[in-house]
């Protein structure tokens, strides 16, 4: 049978009753921007009557995950808040002592709250909390500009997402992460006679299915399976795609810088190198030699407790597969000592000859990019030599001394000025002592910082902020559990589909793809979106505000569209790539300056990292055991004899997002731990029961899931959990406390540089509960089914 | 006698579940109702001779329901059933049971569904 399709439809069109919208979608709701092609059914009264996958998309091509499917599910949700509110500041945490306040009046409160909090204490009280997944979060440029605070914040502990391996990659190869290739800049995708689909994918300590991690399509990996391309799982988890895989290894959480030696050690001993690219393009390779034979696969084995034989299979068929990738995930960043691994493992993409090769691992472009748009070349603009993905004028507009008053960055400066933010555990230690100087006014901008989906130690962080903030407001959709704990003033976000956006996607921070989110809607009541909130600050500011931009739209085309395009030009397009290239260090496209070679002081791949000898560290990679293992301590043991592990993705929820959708919370109702059978039966627990996890930090409760998918002696928590439907007021807080994850991973456990964190290798013990916390799925039904 | 079929290789089926979100989109199902489930058989280990994934069965396999009406109103305007179109792992297939069935004599690991009449 043949069936209709929209290939070739214009960005709007009108398909019978309704008017359809071609977007690429990013935020909010939150999610690793993909960008997902997605075609949104307005009807006549101007609603959204359901959305689909848009096959147009040149990546996903008409498919969608259940997020975006349930969209009209969080936009016309019951307990989505669209006007602004206020509340007593002796009224924090009373869900019920909001009153609603017209815009002008609500930013009248901040502004003047910031004038007078500013005059007292600095530019510097002001601090503008982030999260991820939200389009607000890189916005920061603008913000820093309208308010002078060199304090953007995070409350995840060591930066651990994607910052690690960026800032290893930085040390070894002078780029952003290299991504696999999966075609994504290519004009033909997987059929461009210059591709070569990957021989073997190696998938380290990530479930890209899932997660999208950094705005990698998962499902691309699917497609190149289908091409041909094998499976090595490096992960302690069986995961669904770990079952399609030739080898696993099952490593011990936290240890995978002793495997990722070994890889090395074998690829080099065993002569599976690639010696013309080690000679023209390697610096250090003797040294680094040295080092990783200092861990054989035997020793490897021991440590990750995994059989050799096994090791030497997976990194045989690695580096024999012409071409191969390497997918590094989440757990290499929530692991203190995962930028050694990342060091071994990107040293393993350049010494088999994989490093941007056609089906290898990408390196960033920092040539003038050539996008695939018919007529652009002559709006380029001159100035678009900038090494950084996004343009950082907002953290420039300050000044040195301004900047340098960046919480963190008397003990991280590589930390702060690269990745222009405040440290986290030096922020919680502000919050908590006011040293170096007060925090007293918040904003949380993006994140639900209260509810484990960042925060480690969460309950400190609440108390800090509680303690330390005079004034804070929050932007969301919702009334979030941190918004309700802490906020004075609330400012409703409209979402991805009622306002004109862009995301800029696939391959990271190097993103090779750009999508316009189109406005479909008026917004609901008066929501606005996070550019047109920071724009009405200029405003109010006046001419205190140095905006580097002049409004919305000027900021989307001068530092999303990087001055190339107008965003009327770019609308109809829905999306467009950047042309990709391959073998750039021959073609001097890796460096600003045009030479050939990559960006480091070297001009090569750094096996041995002159950055991290400059900054005083250990320039070749090295293994620490995990400072909070049971295995090496028997004094955790004794007590605490679970691994704990957490920050796994589902495919229902991003993050703490979408727990009041109820077709998505269906999809995964209840908070789970993955228990291995034996431990199960170890511990008393059966399939169902909710337990109890503890450790001298902290302690949470979840539902068991008894499954050999983990590995004995590990447990897997989910995080991000609240419960819209269970009472708000502060101290329920919508049962943000109960499965509080984060609670249980301590801070103060980065690695010298600040980055990292144990989020994947903590330690606890489990205690079978008789209480039942099951939710009830109609009572989440009759709160949030009826949409408004 | 059926006339049409869904066909799902379970080899890809990665359990994403967005057939059945976008069924219950389609046809307006509250929770508790679906059109089409994801069943998961698995993981249990098939082969004791090691504990990695490949020793492990863990297929997820799409089982329309009996409130499959393989998306009637979207089949008059000649488009896909709505699970189909949003497949993550474009892994379903729809068409009459004689083209499904030439397909599925292709590769293992595929089951073909006829939901209705």
């Amino acid at each position: 049978m043949k069936f209709e399709n929209d290939l070739g439809k214009p960005w709007k069109y009108e398909e019978g009753d309704f008017t359809v919208v071609r977007s690429s979608v990013w935020s909010p709701p939150g999610c690793h921007p993909v960008g997902c092609g997605v075609k949104l059914y307005v009807d006549k009264e101007g609603r959204i009557d359901h959305v689909e996958g848009d096959e147009n998309d040149p990546i996903t091509k008409g498919r969608l995950c259940p997020r975006c499917l349930a969209l009209k599910d969080y936009i016309y949700n019951p307990s989505r808040v669209t006007y602004p509110m206020k509340r007593a500041r002796d009224k924090r945490g009373d869900a019920d002592a909001w009153e609603r306040c017209s815009w002008d009046e609500a930013t009248d409160l901040v502004v003047s709250e910031w004038r007078r909090l500013t005059e007292k204490y600095g530019k510097e009280t002001f601090a503008v909390f982030v999260g991820t997944g939200r389009d607000g979060m890189l916005q920061q440029d603008y913000i820093l500009s309208v308010f002078s605070t060199p304090n953007l914040a995070c409350g995840l502990s060591g930066f651990a997402c994607y910052q690690p391996r960026m800032m290893a990659a930085n040390m070894t190869i002078g780029a952003l992460y290299p991504e696999i290739d999966y075609a994504g800049g290519l004009e033909g995708g997987y059929d461009d006679p210059s591709y070569t689909p990957p021989k073997t994918i190696v998938i380290w300590g990530k479930m890209p299915l899932a997660s999208n991690g950094d705005g990698m399509f998962g499902h691309a990996v699917i497609d190149l399976m289908k091409r041909g391309a094998k499976i090595i799982s490096v992960d302690p988890r069986v995961n669904w795609l770990a079952t399609r895989s030739e080898v696993q290894l099952r490593v011990r959480p936290g240890t995978d810088a002793a495997m990722a030696m070994a890889w090395a050690n074998i690829i080099i001993s065993e002569d599976l190198y690639d010696h013309d690219f080690v000679e023209n393009w390697c610096y250090g390779f003797d040294e680094f030699s040295e080092r990783v034979k200092t861990m054989t696969p035997e020793r490897a084995a021991q440590i990750c407790e995994v059989d050799v034989e096994d090791i030497y299979k997976a990194v045989r068929l690695y580096a024999t597969s012409k071409p191969a990738s390497i997918a590094i995930g989440l757990a290499l960043d929530q692991n203190p000592n995962g930028m050694q691994a990342c060091q071994c493992i990107m040293a393993c993409m350049a010494l088999t000859g994989n490093l941007d090769v056609p089906g290898g691992n990408i390196v960033a472009d920092m040539s003038e990019p050539e996008d695939l748009v018919a007529g652009t070349k002559d709006q380029q603009a001159a100035d678009n030599n900038e090494q950084r993905s996004f343009v950082t004028a907002g953290w420039y507009s300050m000044s040195e001394e301004l900047r340098n008053k960046c919480v963190g960055m008397a003990d991280y400066p590589f930390f702060c000025t690269q990745v222009t933010i405040s440290h986290a555990d030096s922020m919680l230690h502000a919050l908590e002592t006011d040293e170096p100087y007060p925090i007293r006014m918040g904003w949380i901008q993006s994140t639900n910082m209260f509810v484990a989906s960042a925060s480690a130690e969460t309950k400190r962080w609440q108390a800090a902020m509680e303690r330390s903030m005079e004034f804070c407001f929050g932007t969301d959709c919702f009334i979030t559990p941190t918004i309700q704990a802490l906020c004075d003033v609330f400012l409703p976000l409209s979402t991805v589909a009622e306002h004109d956006s862009v995301n800029r996607t696939h391959y990271g921070a190097a993103s090779i793809v750009t999508g316009v989110g189109n406005k479909a809607i008026e917004p609901l009541g008066e929501a606005k979106s996070d550019l047109e909130i920071t724009a009405l600050f200029a405003e109010k500011i006046g001419e205190g505000a140095k905006s580097v931009y002049e409004g919305p739209i000027d900021y989307l085309e001068k530092n999303r569209l990087e001055g190339r395009h107008t965003f009327a030009e770019v609308r109809e397009l829905v999306k467009y790539k950047r042309k990709v290239f391959y073998w750039k260090y021959e073609l001097g496209k890796l460096r600003p300056d045009g030479q050939k070679g990559f960006l480091t002081p070297t001009g090569r791949v750094e096996l041995w990292s002159s950055q991290y000898q400059m900054a005083g560290l250990d320039p070749l990679p090295h293994y620490e055991e995990p400072a909070l293992s049971p295995t090496a301590h028997p004094e955790i043991a004794e007590k605490y004899p679970f691994v704990l592990t957490t920050g796994a993705r589902t495919f229902a929820f991003f993050h703490s997002e979408e727990r009041q959708v109820p077709r998505l919370r269906e999809l995964n109702p209840n908070p789970l731990i993955e228990v291995s059978p034996a431990d199960a039966e170890r511990c008393g627990v059966s399939d169902g029961q909710w337990v109890e996890i503890y450790n001298e930090y902290g302690s949470a409760k979840f539902k068991a899931k008894v499954t050999p998918t983990v590995r004995s002696g590990t447990v897997m928590a989910q995080h991000g959990w609240w419960f819209p439907e269970q009472d708000g007021s502060a101290p329920n807080l919508f049962g943000a406390g109960l499965s509080g994850v984060d609670n249980l991973v301590p801070v103060g456990h980065n690695n010298p540089m600040g980055l990292c964190a144990p989020y994947k290798c903590t330690h606890c013990a489990i205690r079978p509960l008789q209480e039942n916390h099951d939710v009830d799925m109609n009572d989440v039904w009759s709160k949030f089914g009826k949409l408004v | 006698m059926p006339k049409y079929a869904l066909l799902i290789d379970y080899e890809y089926c990665t359990g994403c579940q967005s057939c059945e979100v976008a069924c219950k989109e389609e046809h307006d199902f509250p929770v508790g109702k679906w059109g089409i489930r994801v069943l998961d058989d698995g993981p249990w280990q098939k082969d004791d001779a090691n504990d990695q994934g490949s020793s492990f069965n863990w297929n997820k396999i799409a089982v329309p329901t009996d409130l499959c009406d393989l998306c009637a109103r979207r089949l008059e305007n000649n488009r896909e059933p709505a699970c189909v179109h949003n497949c993550l792992a474009a892994c379903m297939r729809f068409g009459t049971i004689e083209e499904m069935a030439a397909e599925l004599a292709k590769k293992p690991k595929q089951v073909m569904w006829a939901p209705t009449e």
